[in-house]
């Protein structure tokens, strides 16, 4: 019982904070409010025997991306968004990118629903190679990460080398004209 | 009482000593720091308050709490209140983590000479820390990680471009050597197979030929070095205390902070202090582990001299090196201390593979 009552806590945390972050004109807020969303997503994952998940969830998303968010947003200095000049038409309305962007969040609930309808079909699939206890030791993320999913894992590595490269080349053209 | 009531006593208890020994230990580095300062230029350092100044963090602390609390007209008033409650939240939380002694049941103990024996207090022993943790190394890791928010948003909140200075220095500071950090410590773990601070620790007890203690400290010299550094790093201390170099920004992030609220900020720096030191003791020096004293159930005195001296270490190295220059600061960090952990990470990975071959 009171395992349910920590998930409904968290996961109303997770929720409304996340609602919260599109809702507010500050920039500064929308990130801290990010922030307390992952905190309790990694709480859910706890919840869900998952330490190594729930810690690299903070240490990655919370304690590195959102830092680098923080450091763009003091950078750029951004503004306060002026509600004067807010564009308060449907976004189905508006013209070229912003209904691209609701097309996009269209798909995304389609995709969410099929995969919420797929996952009670399969339910035993992820936790089919071992009970709670192994499935969530680092060792065996690793030894899955290192033979499963190795083709992911090191397309993904390439992939984020390329965004670093591509930053770089931006940058130094920057500064040697 | 019965057993399960008195095994949870027992465990508050714990936790209430080991959070009044942290924040006794933010005072007492407050007094370390200023005598020891003394020390180095050649004088005394406090004197007056209590016999030889001993009683000088009181009197601060005293101080502080009878000042008035300003705050800038322009401040974002929320996150203006908010930035020291997260730097000193993180701080404490961080060393829920971390275990400080061995399981013991309290007992039982013979007293020398009459021979009396004081029977054990609990049937099954506990273990000494706040929460035993599987994971322990990445919650530690992860929640000190959060405290660079803190400091950031005392920077940007308080409307002042002396702050916000030192709230980007702070962020840039962070990211840049939590790399070096996380990569020695990753060579630790692989070394001793576990995550768990407490087994880490555990894997260090033996010695070699009957003498020499198994530290990590000797198989990972190198290691110790670039976690020593980037910790001073991550603590924001001298010779790396660009967000309140006050040659350059007044203060730095904190400017703009008065009374309690700029209280909390020196204090969660001497708590994270404290816990990179002891993550380093459990991780390079054995923890509690040492002759004699563990013999006896004192284990956790050892952990407190080990923790001791690497603090002592800390503020020495602060009154002795000066600070650097900021390229300076970003140049070691990405182009010598981060590459120097990769290489330490590649050979220890090696090693382990070649000797569990």
């Amino acid at each position: 019982m009171p395992e349910t009552i920590l998930f409904y806590l968290f996961a109303a945390i997770a929720v409304v904070a996340s609602t919260l972050v599109i809702g507010q004109r500050n920039p500064m807020y929308s990130i801290m409010l990010l922030i307390v969303s992952f905190g309790a997503l990694s709480a859910l994952y706890i919840q869900l025997d998952a330490p190594f998940v729930a810690m690299a969830q903070i240490i990655v998303y919370a304690g590195a991306i959102m830092v680098l968010f923080l450091f763009v947003v003091m950078l750029l200095n951004a503004a306060q968004e002026d509600a004067a000049e807010w564009d308060r038409r449907h976004p189905l309305r508006r013209t070229g990118i912003s209904r691209f962007g609701a097309l996009l969040a269209g798909l995304l609930v389609v995709q969410l629903v099929w995969a919420l309808i797929r996952a009670t079909d399969s339910a035993t699939a992820v936790g089919a190679s071992g009970d709670a206890a192994t499935i969530s030791s680092v060792r065996a993320v690793g030894r899955v990460l290192f033979t499963d999913y190795m083709f992911a894992f090191e397309a993904t590595s390439i992939l984020i080398l390329v965004g670093m490269v591509g930053a770089v080349v931006l940058a130094a053209r920057e500064t040697s004209q | 009482m019965d057993q399960p009531t008195l095994r949870f006593v027992v465990q508050l208890a714990i936790i209430g000593f080991t959070f009044f020994m942290l924040i006794n230990a933010s005072a007492a580095l407050v007094l370390a720091e200023r005598k020891i300062m003394g020390f180095m230029q050649q004088r005394y350092g406090p004197y007056l308050v209590g016999p030889h100044g001993i009683l000088q963090p009181f009197a601060d602390i005293l101080k502080l709490l009878f000042k008035e609390e300003l705050r800038p007209k322009d401040a974002d008033k929320w996150l203006f209140t908010l930035a020291p409650i997260i730097s000193v939240t993180a701080a404490f939380a961080a060393f829920a983590a971390v275990p400080w002694g061995a399981e013991t049941a309290f007992g039982p103990w013979t007293i020398p000479f009459i021979g009396w024996t004081i029977g054990p207090l609990l049937d099954t022993p506990v273990k000494l820390g706040v929460a035993d943790v599987n994971v322990a190394v990445l919650v530690v890791f992860a929640i000190t990680s959060m405290g660079v928010y803190g400091i950031v948003l005392a920077g940007w909140s308080s409307n002042s471009k002396y702050s916000l200075l030192g709230g980007l220095r702070s962020a840039a500071q962070m990211i840049s050597y939590e790399l070096a950090y996380a990569t020695a410590l990753a060579s630790v773990i692989m070394l001793a197979g576990s995550l768990s601070l407490r087994e880490v620790v555990d894997a260090q007890k033996d010695y070699w030929f009957g003498f020499i203690p198994r530290w990590y400290l000797f198989l990972q010299p190198v290691g110790f070095l670039i976690y020593i550094i980037a910790g001073v790093a991550e603590t924001n201390r001298a010779p790396f205390d660009f967000p309140e170099a006050e040659q350059e920004l007044v203060a730095g992030y904190n400017t703009e902070y008065s009374s309690v609220r700029f209280a909390l900020f020196p204090q969660a720096e001497y708590i994270n202090m404290t816990t990179m030191s002891a993550v380093a003791t459990d991780l390079y020096l054995g923890g509690w582990h040492g002759p004699l004293l563990e013999r006896w159930g004192l284990g956790w005195v050892w952990f407190l001299i080990k923790v001791g001296i690497i603090l002592f270490v800390y503020i020495w190295v602060r009154w002795t090196v000066p600070r650097y220059r900021y390229d300076q600061l970003m140049q070691f960090g990405w182009k010598w201390l981060f590459p120097a952990s990769v290489l330490n990470l590649i050979v220890t990975a090696a090693l382990v593979l070649y000797f569990n071959a």
